[in-house]
């Protein structure tokens, strides 16, 4: 039981650690700044929720998965409003965002 | 129920609330610590009735049921966008097309508004730029993450949500 537990927490931790790696390589990739936080919105969510959940098997049925639930809402309401409040001050900033043309998918400049 | 009844047993409510969060995060039951705990939530949720900063917006226990059935169904969606925009990261091409897109929502409150206005940001591959009752301004990865956010399922859950008090 304890091994199945254990791969479970494993994998979910793996899978963490690959949409945080994921999110880093978008932020990276892509061409402005609204488009790279959406690359970053994916370590946010996938890349934590899935490393909490993960830590959450290991840790079982105890107060430290209380703590780590807590941590996974803290994660859940703080990380959008400051996602908002980054998007906004650059709109109010006057950065313009790149934006598609026709109908095909954007070209990188 | 009477008005001040109400507001009684919301505060009620704030002061177990936070006496739940204290013992979940020191982990000690001494009488003692218990005692202390007891004493600290009372004291905040009476200075915070008394800085008016406590209300049903900024403490919504009336929502708690509602959100249970809304959250397992945002989750299966911020899987679903996060796997997208993965693969787009991943795919050699880029293959993006951001949009700005303007809709108006249809939730009426402030805290509908902006659940509506966090859950999309939430899910990735949309971001909310600006957040008014009369509009909201979304940017999109690409094209078709923009249309999913125009009176989306998302909009009427969230509509759903708020008037389920």
């Amino acid at each position: 039981m304890n091994t199945v537990v254990d791969i479970l927490s494993w994998g979910f931790l793996l899978a963490g650690g690959a949409f945080c790696a994921i999110g880093a390589l978008g932020l990276v990739r892509m061409p402005d700044f609204y488009t790279r936080m959406h690359a970053a919105g994916v370590t946010d969510t996938l890349g934590a929720g899935l490393m909490l959940f993960g830590m959450m098997l290991q840790a079982g049925l105890s107060l430290v998965t209380v703590k780590l639930i807590m941590i996974g809402l803290l994660i859940f309401f703080t990380s959008p409003s400051a996602t908002h409040a980054l998007a906004r001050a650059a709109r109010a900033r006057g950065l313009q965002p790149l934006l598609a043309t026709g109908k095909g998918p954007s070209k990188r400049s | 129920m009477s008005r001040g009844g109400n507001r009684v047993a919301h505060l009620a409510s704030v002061c177990i609330t936070l006496y739940a969060f204290w013992l979940l995060l020191s982990g000690y039951f001494e009488p003692f610590l218990l005692a202390a705990g007891a004493g600290s939530a009372l004291c905040v949720a009476l200075l915070a009735r008394r800085m008016a900063i406590v209300d049903p917006e900024g403490h919504p226990i009336h929502l708690a049921l509602a959100v249970l059935a809304y959250w397992p169904w945002l989750f299966k969606e911020i899987a679903k966008a996060g796997w997208d925009v993965s693969r787009i990261i991943l795919d050699p091409r880029l293959p993006i097309s951001p949009v700005l897109v303007r809709f108006k929502p249809s939730q009426a409150s402030q805290l509908g508004l902006v659940t509506h206005a966090n859950s999309i940001t939430l899910t990735p591959g949309t971001i909310t730029v600006e957040a008014s009752p009369r509009e909201f301004l979304v940017h999109a990865l690409t094209r078709a993450a923009g249309e999913t956010v125009v009176g989306s399922e998302m909009d009427r859950r969230v509509s759903r949500l708020e008037g389920s008090d």
